[in-house]
């Protein structure tokens, strides 16, 4: 009972009055970020990171995981609204929300959606609760063979998962891991593939090639289409929302579902994206109604929903307790650990207790006052959508050059803020998974670490890691998921070729 | 914003996938290259700095050549973009790069005021008093937010000098 004990001083500290405005204004950046299109949870946070430099961690990690709930649920409101999804984990739920919003259902689809991501969200916050402990008491025996090995997992179901092809995740994935090994390499204390050039020398940050990848690339994608926003009007009254609520607990199986969809989907790091895919397909192949999906389904809301707001809130559980983010702005979020001077894993839940509880009980609190605040301003929200891009773009491209510079300051990061913007654009244009790269830069040297202290215990023998069952038990998953798209091939035909 | 030209011409999709196969392939050589000059073999302390890289330069140059392959394999003659809209593209990209390299001379808040002055006048086509209106407006509140409220520093130029801010 000591982690109830735990939570309790948790919510002590969530409930500070300082905290609480932060919790607030994060949620309202983060459904702001959410709505605007090329600003997204992982660069927003990127942003806004710098900011947090002064504040206690604690503080700190409670407004910019606020971000990420605000932009979790500001999502659906541009999919709902505009058949625009403000992200990509949204892009389900425009299939059945904006027919719903078409046929004067908006307020319906809206509550059905926010309400669905609280209950996902809660579901994932209460796994996390049960589970993040005991992960990281058991990651506690973890030598740096076992570490390694995580890692291996982690990355390997990028491969097995994504929908890119598996080729192409590798290469996005190697060269995150190479621009990590960029500098001074932390074991031998040797300059390595600086090439003479002085401003290398601390290697790429992350942030700056988030703030590119995912900021810059997406406002030149959507130049591209040359935006132009026609939507329908937004009123949510107290009616209808207690109406969708009488409605909604008959759809229980389907919610209950697509919550343990994005569990899974969002502990190994698959992310929002795939989960809510998978949630509709499937809540269309199994509902009774499954041949009017698409056609304005409040199932085809709730079970995307449901599932992105799982995984997304999900994929801090390995970031807390093994240190591997299950999604890029969970990555982001752990590079800020970094920076606040904690070390991210195991020990976290026994040097830091109040970070870790604080924040975990700021998770129950942040999405309980994002329903509300989402609720009650959706027509606010709806309107910074209208307006019009050629003011919103360079706006958010100022943003980012801020964001940007501020890391470090440095205007050679700025430079390099474009550089990956572009080829951010060029990636995304031609399939490159874009999230193992961003993950592949924050976590490479630590997986290198662990890669290279264990080959030093082992006198360079690669048995180390399958020396005892629990590493080569990890190993073998790992190489599981890198195959799993072969394998699934494989099986398929076999089933062909039996029948 | 939303003007497209009426011709449907534009690089094939295929020659941007082999270009960007090739690229990430020539960037997983510089990496091999440079993680060979590290050293890739065991020192007295271990694997040598570039020991790690260079595998990890060796999948990229591996991967790249099976992406290589695919690329060239198929062709469905889709388009990677039309030229207006790569027009659409460069017109952010260019004053984007005007901007970040302008910046450590008149530092951020001036060239953001021109930026943002430049983006909504000719490519949004505002007039004149919402652009001096958004134009001037956001750099004062970035200020305000940043380097007051946050003591975030900004770069600035010879005109925050010459107000002495």
């Amino acid at each position: 009972m000591e982690e109830l004990a735990n939570l309790f001083h948790g919510f002590a500290v969530a409930l500070q009055p300082y905290n609480i405005m932060l919790m607030i204004i994060g949620i309202t950046l983060g459904v702001i970020i959410g709505v605007l299109p090329g600003l997204g949870g992982a660069n927003g946070v990127a942003i806004l990171l710098p900011l947090t430099f002064s504040m206690p961690p604690t503080s700190a990690i409670i407004m910019l995981s606020c971000i990420y709930w605000g932009a979790l649920f500001g999502g659906a409101i541009t999919s709902i609204l505009f058949n625009i999804p403000g992200e990509p984990w949204s892009v389900a739920t425009t299939f059945d929300g904006y027919p719903m919003a078409q046929q004067g259902r908006p307020g319906e689809a809206l509550t059905a959606a926010f309400t669905s991501s609280f209950v996902g969200a809660l579901f994932a916050v209460i796994m996390i609760t049960l589970v993040a402990p005991l992960v990281a008491d058991f990651a506690l025996r973890f030598g740096p063979a076992e570490k390694f090995a995580v890692y291996f997992l982690a990355f390997c179901s990028f491969v097995g998962l994504s929908k890119e092809p598996p080729f192409k995740t590798i290469a996005a994935m190697m060269m995150g891991f190479a621009l990590a090994a960029v500098g001074l390499d932390s074991i031998t204390g040797q300059l390595r593939l600086t090439f003479g050039v002085t401003e290398l020398l601390n290697g790429f940050d992350f942030l700056i090639a988030v703030i590119g990848l995912f900021g810059i690339g997406e406002i030149l994608l959507t130049m591209e289409e040359g935006l132009a926003f026609r939507g329908g009007n937004a009123s949510i009254n107290l009616r209808v929302v207690l109406q969708t609520w009488r409605e909604l607990p008959a759809y229980w199986m389907t919610s209950l579902r697509s919550c343990l969809i994005g569990c899974w989907m969002g502990v190994t790091p698959a992310g929002a994206t795939p989960a809510s895919f998978m949630s509709y397909g499937i809540a269309k192949r199994l509902a009774r109604r499954g041949n009017n999906f698409g056609k304005g389904e409040i199932e085809g809301v709730i079970a995307p929903e449901t599932a992105a707001h799982a995984a997304g809130t999900s994929a801090l559980l390995p970031m807390l307790s093994l240190g591997v983010p299950g999604s890029p702005t969970a990555a982001v979020l752990l590079g800020g650990l970094l920076i606040w001077g904690l070390q991210p894993g195991p020990m976290l839940f026994v040097e830091q207790k109040e970070f870790v509880w604080g924040l975990i009980a700021s998770m129950y609190l942040g999405n309980l006052a994002g329903l509300i605040v989402v609720l009650t301003c959706v027509p606010i929200f709806a309107a910074i959508l209208r307006v019009p891009f050629g003011i919103i773009a360079p706006l958010i491209l100022v943003l980012c050059a801020i964001g940007a510079y501020s890391v470090h300051n440095s205007t050679f990061d700025v430079m390099l803020m474009l550089v990956f913007g572009v080829l951010g654009y060029l990636l995304k244009k031609c399939n490159y998974p874009l999230a193992p790269l961003v993950l592949a830069i924050v976590l490479g040297d630590k997986a290198e670490e662990a890669f290279r202290q264990s080959l030093l215990g082992s006198q360079g023998s690669l048995g180390v890691f399958f020396s005892n069952g629990l590493v080569s038990t990890i190993m073998a998953l790992g190489l599981v998921a890198l195959f799993w798209s072969a394998i699934q091939e494989g099986y398929s035909r076999l089933r062909m070729s039996m029948a | 914003m939303t003007e497209r030209s009426g011709s449907e011409s534009g690089p094939a999709h295929k020659t941007l996938e082999i270009g960007m196969a090739l690229l990430i392939g020539a960037f997983g050589l510089v990496v091999i290259f440079g993680s060979l000059k590290a050293g890739i073999n065991w020192g007295a302390e271990g694997p040598r700095a570039g020991f790690f890289p260079f595998y990890v330069g060796a999948a990229i140059v591996g991967a790249s050549a099976i992406n290589l392959w695919n690329a060239q394999r198929g062709d469905d003659g889709r388009l990677f973009a039309e030229w207006g809209q790569l027009r659409q593209v460069m017109s952010v990209v260019v004053p984007t790069g005007i901007y970040v390299g302008s910046m450590p001379f008149v530092g951020l808040y001036v060239a953001s005021m021109v930026f943002i002055a430049w983006f909504m006048r000719w490519l949004g086509g505002y007039r004149w008093l919402t652009v001096a209106a958004v134009a001037v407006g956001m750099p004062v509140v970035t200020y305000l937010v940043f380097e007051r409220w946050f003591l975030v520093p900004l770069p600035k130029g010879p005109l925050e000098e010459w107000l002495g801010l």
